[in-house]
């Protein structure tokens, strides 16, 4: 029973498929497996928005939206209409091809990515040897979409969106794969389910194996989360779309249906770098105690993504935008050093496996994270060097 | 440290998510087609005519001067000025507005033509519901629509029109007292114009009628 309930998915497409004659097969399951993952996703983008509204208002002491159906959850269906009944406006100087092109290419990369996630036992869509290569390759193609859609609309908050959304994404990009290299390093495999199998199994028996419980895991993690907040562009690295500074950067000149494409996309970026996320730190679809493995794994892959993207509102409820020399300061003399350091944490781990002895894994614990907090403490120390103590504000008061 | 100060904002926020449904009290939001706050006293957006008693055209404070439509700095008030007169809260006979537009979607609620106004006719208003689906001839406001009653100015604004009514009274009441010392004086002027009268002897010797004082 709960092996079948864990398959469900994978027998329903098997059992749909082998209507088809025999010729058809492969491609009437790659585009089943397409259909799934794109229906999926535009239900979970719906929820997400509301449950974004709804958080955020807590957030603030709001209710948040109630007023569309039930406690407000029709809202993303208005939301939808009201998005596809509006016109969609192309500025009268804007390259129209590009313009028009520009949402397109966004949405692609970030499907091709989803696709490569494991989202359960025997889940994953394309399995490719180098999957998180290939995650990394079309997910950078995304900033090309957002050059084309600042670019083409001709308009000045739109280029300094887009430049914007160049300079930070290019950045963030170097540590964010310089964070998952530690993973592939102890993993040996670019494979992405094969790394989900690395995390399988139980330390003592109860403890699960996620990378996230090891120092260079824990580490990695953050530094991740960190470049993936910058990556999909959202606060507080909401520089590109900055609404009380360049209105909403590359979006401006967007409206209607290629604004709800580029607002979907941008979701789906979210769930596509938190998927992955989950597949390399936090043990992907694995349960984490051997008593709960009776729940599906594909549920345990979206509750941990779930949680994922809540932690992503809570951030966006908390923290304030950045300035732009505090961004670029961030990447390249925090977070770039962090994630080299921790590479070669993640090396004294792995040779410190030969300690044998009762405790040993609790040292190299310690020793592993003293060597990542030392450098955390300074290079922290540094960021902030520079900057007053106490901000006199002499025209506010 | 870096992050102790992300961490003290993060547990701050998760303070709020969860307090918000531990105690409604901390809601801030009022749900507004059901539940109002009641207007504060110095709110303020369009402005209307107050007039006294209880017919809202005679009542008119209003008398036509235009001051506030020359310093309607968007110019949305139009004034028509009346051919006839009619009797003011003192009983002076003033002109009156035949025509007073005012077209409510120009106006930006700058309450200058209130401050103008010599007449305290003019006062702002604090409705707010007044989407309409004309953006013409529904948000030009005539004489008719603009016309409230003081008792609705007193309710909107108590201080305001406390003091204004008072120095209305008291007006009304030199001016009644200026009316009867004006008539006293009248009246004794007409007595000593009547007094020396008699000077033509009655030739029949019988007393002459007094002449009685004009009532005004
Ligand atoms: S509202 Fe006041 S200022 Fe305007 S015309 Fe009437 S009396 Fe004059
Ligand atoms: S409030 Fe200002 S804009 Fe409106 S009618 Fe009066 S003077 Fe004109």
């Amino acid at each position: 029973m709960t092996g079948q309930l864990d398959q469900l998915f994978v027998s329903l497409k098997q059992w749909l498929v082998s209507f088809l004659p025999q010729a058809a097969q492969p491609m009437a399951g790659i585009l089943l497996s397409i259909s799934a993952i794109i229906g999926a996703f535009a239900t979970m983008f719906a929820i997400t928005t509301i449950m974004e509204r709804k958080i955020l208002g807590r957030i603030q002491n709001r209710l948040g939206p109630n007023r569309v159906g039930p406690f407000g959850l029709l809202q993303p269906a208005a939301d939808g209409i009201k998005m596809l009944t509006k016109e969609d406006i192309v500025p009268f100087a804007a390259d129209k091809l590009v313009h028009f092109l520009a949402p397109v290419v966004l949405i692609i990369p970030v499907a091709l990515a989803l696709a490569m996630i494991p989202y359960g036992r025997n889940m994953t869509a394309v399995d490719l040897d180098a999957g998180i290569l290939f995650f990394f390759a079309v997910g950078s193609a995304t900033e090309l979409s957002v050059f084309m859609a600042g670019w083409s609309s001709q308009n000045k908050y739109s280029l300094v969106g887009a430049m914007r959304a160049i300079a930070q994404m290019i950045s963030y990009e170097m540590p964010l794969v310089l964070s998952t290299v530690s993973v592939l390093m102890m993993a040996g495999t670019l494979s992405l389910p094969l790394i989900v199998q690395a995390q399988s199994g139980y330390i003592y028996e109860i403890l699960p194996r996620w990378n996230v419980f090891t120092p260079w895991g824990l580490a990695g993690f953050v530094l991740f989360m960190i470049a993936a907040t910058a990556e999909s562009n959202r606060a507080p690295f909401d520089l590109p779309e900055a609404e009380s500074e360049i209105i909403a950067g590359y979006l401006t000149e967007y409206s209607g249906f290629k604004y709800a494409l580029f607002f979907m996309a941008e979701y789906w970026g979210l769930f596509a770098v938190s998927g992955l996320a989950v597949t390399l730190f936090l043990g992907g679809w694995n349960a984490p105690f051997p008593f709960l493995q009776w729940v599906p794994s594909w549920a345990w892959f979206f509750a941990k993504l779930g949680t994922i993207i809540f932690g992503f509102i809570w951030v966006r409820g908390t923290l304030p935008r950045l300035r732009l020399d505090q961004l670029m300061n961030f990447a390249w003399k925090f977070l770039l050093p962090m994630s080299l350091i921790n590479i070669v944490v993640t090396a004294m781990w792995h040779f410190s496996r030969v300690f044998q002895f009762v405790g040993a894994r609790e040292m190299r614990w310690v020793l592993c994270a003293l060597v990542l907090a030392i450098p955390y403490f300074f290079l922290g120390r540094a960021l902030g060097e520079g900057r007053p103590a106490k901000r006199n504000y002499k025209f506010a008061e | 440290m870096l992050g102790t100060g992300l961490i003290k904002g993060m547990a701050q926020t998760a303070k709020n998510f969860v307090g918000s449904y531990q105690g409604p009290e901390r809601l801030v939001t009022v749900q507004y087609p059901e539940e109002r706050l009641a207007p504060k006293e110095n709110a303020r957006n369009f402005p209307f005519l107050v007039f006294d008693g209880d017919d809202a055209q005679k009542g008119l404070r209003c008398v036509a001067c235009q001051i506030c439509e020359k310093e309607c700095p968007p110019k949305c008030i139009y004034i028509n000025k009346s051919k006839d007169k009619k009797p003011d809260y003192i009983g002076k006979p003033q002109f009156y507005p035949a025509t007073f537009d005012i077209d409510i979607s120009v106006c930006m609620s700058c309450q200058i033509c209130v401050e103008v106004c010599p007449f305290d006719a003019i006062k702002m208003d604090k409705v707010f519901e007044l989407s309409t689906t004309d953006r013409f001839e529904a948000l030009l406001l005539h004489k008719t629509e603009l016309a409230k009653p003081n008792e609705y100015f007193q309710e909107l604004h108590p201080t305001e029109a406390a003091e204004i009514d008072t120095r209305f009274a008291e007006e009304k009441l030199k001016a009644e007292a200026k009316a009867k010392a004006d008539a006293e004086a009248k009246a004794k002027a007409a007595a000593i114009a009547a007094a020396p009268k008699p000077e033509p002897a009655p030739v029949d010797g019988s007393i002459p009628t007094p002449v009685a004082p004009k009532t005004i």
